[in-house]
């Protein structure tokens, strides 16, 4: 990413070359990262999940074996949630959020630098695993973790999981925690505080607005998971009885845990993508979105009721009738919200001039999918009807519905609506077309026929079936539909790495965007705006005189802050004492706590100003 | 023996359409429709094409066609595992409800996905109608669309909350009791009142109330025969319950439907809901010991074998090791290995000669037999009826 020379160079000039990089405290370039990253993992699923396919295209097929199986759908789901949709929306939050809100940075830079290397290398401790069973003595090269995305206790103990597949995930996911819990509590802190003046919470983009409500979650709920993998680690490393039946423990109580946070998880994977659609639509339509407060505070209202949830995920653990008529209830109730938002955005189209960008058809396809997943939600709502559709296909059709027809579409919208901002070249239009029109068939060829698979009897998480239960055909549909989407993602990337150097060149604005990231050159000068604006509207380009003046050349010098390698050194640190714990070894423990003790150390006294 | 879903449903033919596309009452309810469209997925199945096209030479070559189509999807059920073919009344509960809401969710899934379809044909670009009105909301439109999910959502409650009361997993004091105890990966059934156990394959009367008490003995299963009730977790250090009462005869599918590790997917089970009688001549043969055929010398070989390695994780007639499934009566069992091989000599031979290969992780372990040893213990086993 080039930074334009100006005659009124800043303090500090855009560094360049890879040492750069690797030190940047730019949100800039650390949400490029972030995307560039999550990319690579969200292929790296899909890969898993093509493979996944090919064993399932046909029944007791023997491509893949049972345990090769396990681990793929188990890395499978991990990645795509936490290596892939929430850095995704990772990307969108660094690299868009000051700029909406007319910050230069985010609140704490370093912080956010040590969010992203710390999620960098929690994904590749995770996915060494894939090569690491020489390292342990195991007889199959992978020891990749395989306990499902859920790890349900006991069979997470090291009686019925006494390889390192398990501390791998448990390790990673810690890892990948802290990471999420740093760069909440930073973009909290940077929302309420460095909005520019006039700049007020209910003129925030609604983009912004989701990414806040995100955050909340992700602060809220992280420490959830957070407390159940130490019960599970200390189980594991060190033979407490947390989660262990016979000492008196209650597996049960994994899954509260687990659910307690699992559940909002859901929403952090989803609510950015809807901010972005309530972004892009109005954009295209050439109309404020529609009910914007209702839009807003609908989206409060699900990231609270979020919370009130999660037994829904246990219909079939008999938790008893009360539990489940209560749990059905409150969970038929964030159907409301949901939906509110869905009208919301028809309404915004309604009477519009509606553009088809490729943006624009992601979102509308989000819109469309995602009402499938929300009707198939509220189906297993419904305790009774849960207790036939829970761990069966139909589930996975359902929120596969709702993440990649809803989230994924949703980020791809995101993708080719601030791609432009971002690198100063638009994508190109008719390989973004051809992009969606491939997923929406992929897509939709893929998960549709679960819900048959499902309905007709067939579990999740299987590796083999029975050609008896007659599901042989749906199931070879879903393959070709998961073909379908590998091809759209390669039709992506090639339009990335194609626009990257060749795309038509970005004007400030091209789309005819109201928002304020608009307002400055695309991409953005490393000081993001020459003078800190000031906002008088919801819509500030598209009203007269909705922000102040913001010229191309600071009138004076701005002052950047520059460089840092501690981010990286501590986050290493932090991997170092997770390698400790899989390898048992006290003593690389206490190396890896020095280093990590040391470089914040080094850290809070490094001179640097922001 | 692969007979599943007991009798052949009954679906008076009209012509040769794929499987048992064919309904003849007067309309086919359209949720019937759609689980017809299901039997044209069905490998093995080929879609004839409608005889509305071709000559009326051609229609009896085609009924004939269609008819063995029918027969080859029918004579077992194509669906031996469906949620949506219930035959008890738990079951027939749950379906019942799920059709309710099945049916609020078309209306709204027809009514929302229209208005995004028709607002986005309706306002493309069209530059000559000028720039929109900035509308910023509605009030009395966003109320309205806010209660009117609200409402149908009241629609959808009730009768799930009476549902969940309906279906609680309690039944009434003369149910027969049947323990479910989960393991990595079969089935133990033990028939408290009636002083038997067995595996895999579950015997209950056709009629008659069953209560299913379930633990496991490690890890988290779930019993799940979907056409007899929804499934229900089988937990170690907790128990959980089901109750329902089958209505029809016949041999129903289930498997674990919670992840349980490397063999998840190989823990299947096979319920027989027998009439009375059959049900009791059953329990009759279960409860004694089955004779050892002493003139059959590799019978007699085979059970000493058995006394030697088998028996330290397995029983017969109350000796042996609880670990493995009780093989007191193995023989009458139609399926091996918690049905993921029909019970005869080649799939005995298969299961016992390399266990591992059949079932990935599975406890059992691979024992050095020669042919003549192996012949023995499968012949002895067999005989175990």
């Amino acid at each position: 990413m080039a930074t334009t020379a100006t005659p009124h160079a800043p303090d500090v000039a855009a560094p360049t070359g890879f040492w750069s990089w690797i030190t940047t405290t730019d949100h800039k370039r650390i949400g490029i990262l972030y995307g560039a990253t999550a990319l690579v993992f969200f292929i790296v699923g899909g890969f898993e999940a093509l493979l996944i396919r090919l064993q399932l295209g046909s029944a007791e097929n023997t491509l893949i074996g049972a345990e090769a199986f396990n681990q793929l759908f188990t890395m499978h789901g991990t990645t795509m949630v936490f290596l892939a949709i929430m850095p995704l929306s990772a990307a969108f939050f660094n690299y868009i959020i000051p700029l909406q809100i007319g910050a230069r940075d985010v609140a704490f830079p370093r912080l956010n630098a040590f969010s992203y290397w710390l999620f960098v290398l929690g994904g590749l401790f995770m996915n060494v695993s894939f090569v690491a069973g020489p390292l342990f003595g195991a007889h199959a090269i992978s020891v990749a973790p395989d306990g499902g995305w859920f790890g349900y206790a006991n069979l997470t103990s090291t009686q019925y999981s006494p390889g390192p597949n398990i501390d791998f995930w448990v390790l990673g996911l810690q890892i990948l925690g802290i990471a999420s819990l740093a760069a909440g509590f930073n973009f909290i802190t940077t929302i309420i505080n460095m909005r520019a003046p006039g700049m007020k919470l209910m003129r925030m983009p609604a983009f912004t607005w989701m990414a806040f409500v995100t955050q909340f979650i992700i602060v809220t709920a992280f420490p959830v998971i957070t407390v159940a993998l130490v019960f599970l680690t200390f189980d594991r490393t060190f033979g407490t009885t947390f989660y262990s039946v016979a000492a008196g423990g209650d597996v049960l109580l994994w899954q509260h845990l687990f659910w307690l946070f699992g559940h909002p998880e859901v929403y952090i994977l989803i609510l950015p993508a809807m901010g972005i659609v309530s972004d892009v639509l109005p954009v295209f339509s050439r109309k404020p979105l529609f009910g914007y407060a209702v839009v807003v505070y609908s989206g409060l209202l699900i990231g609270v009721m979020g919370w009130g949830v999660w037994a829904h995920h246990m219909f079939q653990v008999g938790l008893g009738p009360i539990a489940d008529s209560v749990f059905s209830a409150t969970t038929m109730l964030i159907a409301v919200p949901t939906g509110v938002k869905i009208f919301n955005w028809i309404a915004t189209m309604w009477g519009g001039q509606l553009r088809f960008t490729s943006a624009m058809l992601f979102a509308i396809g989000f819109i469309g999918m995602f009402i499938i997943g929300g009707l198939s939600g509220v189906m297993h709502a419904s305790p009774p009807a849960d207790l036939q559709q829970t761990d069966t296909y139909f589930v996975v059709a359902h929120f596969h519905y709702v993440l990649v027809g809803g989230g994924i579409m949703g980020l791809f919208a995101g993708i080719y609506y601030w791609f432009p901002k971002m690198f100063g070249r638009l994508l190109s239009e008719p390989l973004g077309k051809l992009h969606f029109v491939l997923m929406f068939i992929g897509v939709n060829l893929a998960h549709f026929p679960m819900h048959f698979s499902g309905l007709l009897g067939m579990p999740r998480r299987v590796y083999t079936y029975s050609a008896d239960l007659g599901v042989t055909g749906f199931n070879r549909v879903s393959t070709i539909g998961t073909m379908i989407i590998a091809l759209a993602v390669a039709v992506f990337v090639i339009n990335v790495l194609r626009s990257l150097r060749r795309g038509e060149i970005a004007s400030k604005n091209p789309w005819g965007s109201p928002k304020l990231e608009w307002a400055i050159s695309s991409p953005p000068p490393v000081y993001n705006f020459s003078v800190i604006p000031t906002v008088r509207s919801r819509l500030p380009l598209w009203v007269t005189d909705g922000v102040s003046e913001i010229p191309d050349v600071p009138p004076v010098p701005v002052h950047v802050p520059g460089g840092s390698m501690w981010p990286i050194l501590t986050a290493s640190g932090v991997i170092v004492i997770a390698v400790a714990a899989l390898a048992k070894s006290p003593l690389i423990a206490i190396g890896g706590a020095l280093a990590v003790a040391v470089c914040i150390f080094a850290w809070a006294f490094e001179p640097f100003e922001v | 023996m692969l007979e599943v879903g007991g009798p052949p449903v009954q679906r008076p033919i009209e012509f040769d359409r794929a499987g048992s596309w064919l309904y003849h009452s007067s309309f086919p309810s359209a949720r019937e429709s759609a689980r017809c469209a299901f039997d044209g997925m069905r490998e093995g199945v080929t879609s004839v094409e409608g005889p509305r096209f071709r000559p009326a030479r051609v229609i009896p070559a085609l009924m004939t066609v269609g008819l063995v189509l029918v027969f080859v999807a029918c004579s077992g059920d194509p669906y031996p595992q469906s949620t949506l073919h219930p035959t008890s009344d738990g079951g027939t509960a749950i379906d019942r409800l799920f059709s309710q809401i099945f049916w609020w969710a078309v209306v709204v899934f027809v009514v929302v996905e229209s208005a995004l379809l028709y607002t986005v044909i309706r306002f493309r670009a069209r530059p000559e109608r000028g720039d929109p009105k900035h509308v910023h909301g509605n009030t009395l439109m966003e109320i309205s669309w806010t209660l009117a999910p609200a409402a149908i959502l009241v629609f959808i409650a009730v009768p799930t909350i009476l549902t969940i009361f309906e279906t609680d997993g309690s039944a009434p004091a003369n149910a027969i009791q049947v323990e479910v105890i989960g393991h990595q990966w079969w089935w133990e059934f033990r028939y408290p009142q009636l002083d038997l156990v067995t595996a895999n394959e579950l015997h209950i009367p056709q009629g008659h109330p069953v209560q299913l008490i379930m633990s496991s003995a490690d890890v988290i299963h779930s019993f799940w025969v979907p056409k007899l009730h929804g499934k229900r977790d089988v937990m170690p250090g907790r128990t959980t319950r089901l109750a329902f009462t089958a209505d029809s005869v016949g041999t129903f599918l289930g498997q674990c439907a919670e992840f349980c590790g490397a063999s998840h997917a190989n823990m299947r089970m096979r319920v027989m809901v027998q009439a009375p009688s059959e049900f009791d001549a059953w329990v009759q043969a279960q409860r004694q010991s089955t004779p050892v055929d002493t003139a059959d010398r590799r019978v007699v070989a085979g059970r000493q074998l058995f006394g030697r390695t088998c028996i330290a994780c397995h029983a017969i007639d109350g000796i042996g090791g609880a670990i493995g499934p009780d093989l007191s009566h193995v023989g009458s069992r139609t399926t091996i290995a918690a049905g993921i091989l029909p019970n005869d000599s080649a799939g005995l031979t298969r299961w016992i000669g390399n266990p591992g290969a059949e079932k990935p992780g599975n406890l059992m372990p691979q024992f050095p037999l020669e042919p003549d040893d192996l012949a023995a213990l499968v012949a002895y086993l067999r005989s175990r009826r």
